[in-house]
């Protein structure tokens, strides 16, 4: 949870996933200008100061000795290349891994590219008007790609995206976890802003219980 | 060089609700601080006057379908929906945690009915850890109950009836600022036994998509909380204040020690820290710092001096 300003407006802390981070105490954000939280945080210069809290809640679990499939759409690439890094650093064999990449055109893939490329992970790329690598989405890459049988899936995209991977995992006995998104005030359980339904019929509350859940937990609103 | 010498008047800081002695006028306001254990890693528990915790029902409730905040102008705006426990597990999941943190737990109660209220308020008065009960008459995110009790004084009136007959412990009763005349449903609630008044809770409002072309809420309207709002509850503090004998409880905006002091000059004997709760953690316990400052550096012998002393005129 970031603050963007010292001020009372914005007055609420933004959530952000960690695209990075070193042991040295450094973190890197991935974002896009939604709003005006997002707008200020734009054009925090060098060297200022920002209030940050977390990290929060739960992240993905990584399945050591399962081949893993990690499919980025849009910003959900911005978990992504945390999550690689993890993956490429605990897992002792990932050469039947795979990295599926997707954004509506080249600006949105391309420029985050090489940092994947350094893990050494299979990559895939779509863009949807086709300005990059193949036409189409990241469903279409999925679909196309011979899977193990025992692979796992980390999804992390729009909600529609997320939804239409979970049944295709579904279909093929794929274990999947997905990241979701939501607007929240505080991210440590205190407001129940952040609900979100769940198959048990209980809301599920994304900072704490979330953001990451098992695909097959959630009632997609689409 | 001077001779420095301890002083020997350290600043009262505490204040009187009912009953019930505050070793200082900080408390969390419901809604907005969980059932305190969520904050236990970010501060120091101890040092608050008093810890409201999330409000109570007699049965658990779900609560509303997202979205259910939304950030405005310096504020924002909730429909949670009243989602909580219930009675029961609060007092076998939260009771003991609370009970051994040496700070009065003072408890939210809600209800659908009169009957409801009387349950839940002999429920808890069975619990040893209940220093005191917050009746919730003002929440206006429910379509039934709560909100009719809040607007009607006689209604108001009704509902602390009921609760103070079956309570053993002092009765806040939290005012709704959706009112015509805040002050007739304080003297109301004051009538009918009322220990003290906390004022305000949410005020209601909306928030539009313009490009989606809908609510930002799911429940459409909700209640606006935040610096936003702190004129409003400054004022209907003030009036309240004038208006009864009891304490009155300042809660509205309330992010730093000045903004609590403001609240007892206009007449508040204590004050609630909400929505800053979300924003920064510590904020209850840096109000009590500064207020601790306060008095330190105004020589104040008693923070309860400050109480009313606003200059009008």
């Amino acid at each position: 949870m970031i603050r963007t300003g010292a001020g009372k407006d914005p007055l609420l802390r933004r959530p952000f996933s960690i695209h990075q981070s070193i042991a040295q105490g450094q973190i890197q954000i991935y974002f896009k200008v939604v709003g005006r939280g997002t707008e200020i945080l734009a054009h925090v210069k060098k060297g200022e100061a920002l209030s940050v809290f977390g990290p929060l809640g739960r992240g993905f679990r990584i399945a050591e000795k399962s081949p893993a499939c990690l499919i980025g759409g849009g910003l959900g690439i911005a978990p992504m290349l945390f999550l690689a890094k993890r993956i490429s650093q605990v897992k002792k064999d990932c050469s039947q891994d795979l990295i599926i990449l997707g954004g509506r055109s080249r600006s949105e893939v391309e420029p985050l590219v090489a940092d994947f490329e350094q893990l050494g992970l299979k990559l895939a790329c779509s863009t949807d008007d086709g300005s990059y690598e193949m036409r189409g989405y990241v469903t279409d890459v999925f679909k196309n790609h011979d899977l193990p049988a025992d692979c796992s899936v980390y999804c992390c995209g729009p909600e529609a995206m997320m939804a239409r991977i979970s049944a295709m995992c579904k279909e093929h006995h794929y274990p999947c976890q997905v990241s979701v998104e939501s607007v929240m005030a505080c991210g440590m359980g205190a407001c129940l802003g952040c609900s979100m339904p769940t198959k048990s019929g209980i809301y599920a509350h994304v900072c704490l219980d979330g953001p990451v859940f098992d695909a097959e937990e959630m009632v997609w609103n689409i | 060089m001077e001779y420095l010498k301890e002083s020997d008047s350290i600043p009262d800081l505490r204040v009187k609700i009912g009953t019930l002695v505050l070793d200082n006028p900080v408390m969390t306001a419901s809604g907005t601080f969980g059932y305190a254990r969520e904050f236990e890693p970010l501060m120091n528990l101890r040092r608050l006057g008093a810890i409201i915790v999330k409000g109570i029902s007699l049965h658990p409730r779900a609560g509303n379908p997202p979205p259910r905040i939304v950030e405005t102008a310096c504020g924002m705006l909730n429909a949670i929906g009243l989602q909580n426990v219930g009675v029961e597990r609060f007092i076998k999941e939260k009771m003991e945690y609370l009970g051994n943190l040496s700070v009065p737990i003072i408890v939210n109660v809600l209800g659908d009915s009169l009957e409801e209220y009387r349950q839940i308020t002999e429920r808890l008065c069975h619990c040893t850890a209940v220093a005191a009960i917050e009746v919730n008459i003002s929440c206006p995110n429910v379509k039934k109950g709560g909100v009719a009790f809040g607007t009607d004084p006689s209604m108001a009136a009704a509902v602390t009836k009921v609760v103070k007959q079956e309570s053993t412990v002092p009765v806040i009763v939290k005012l709704s600022p959706n009112v015509t005349d805040i002050v007739a449903i304080a003297a109301a609630v004051e009538s009918e036994g009322a220990d003290a008044v906390s004022l305000i809770n949410t005020l209601i409002g909306m928030a539009v998509n313009l490009k989606t072309r809908r609510p930002e809420l799911a429940n459409v309207i909700g209640g606006l909380s935040g610096p936003a709002i702190k004129p409003v509850a400054l004022r209907m503090v003030y009036q309240v204040a004038r208006a009864v004998r009891i304490p009155v409880i300042g809660i509205g905006g309330i992010e730093t020690a000045e903004d609590a002091l403001e609240f007892m000059l206009a007449g508040a004997t204590a004050i609630q820290v909400g929505t800053a709760n979300f924003i920064n953690p510590r904020a209850s316990e840096e109000v009590v710092e500064g207020i601790g400052d306060y008095a330190l550096r105004e020589n104040l012998h008693s923070i309860r001096e400050l109480i009313g002393a606003l200059k009008v005129g």
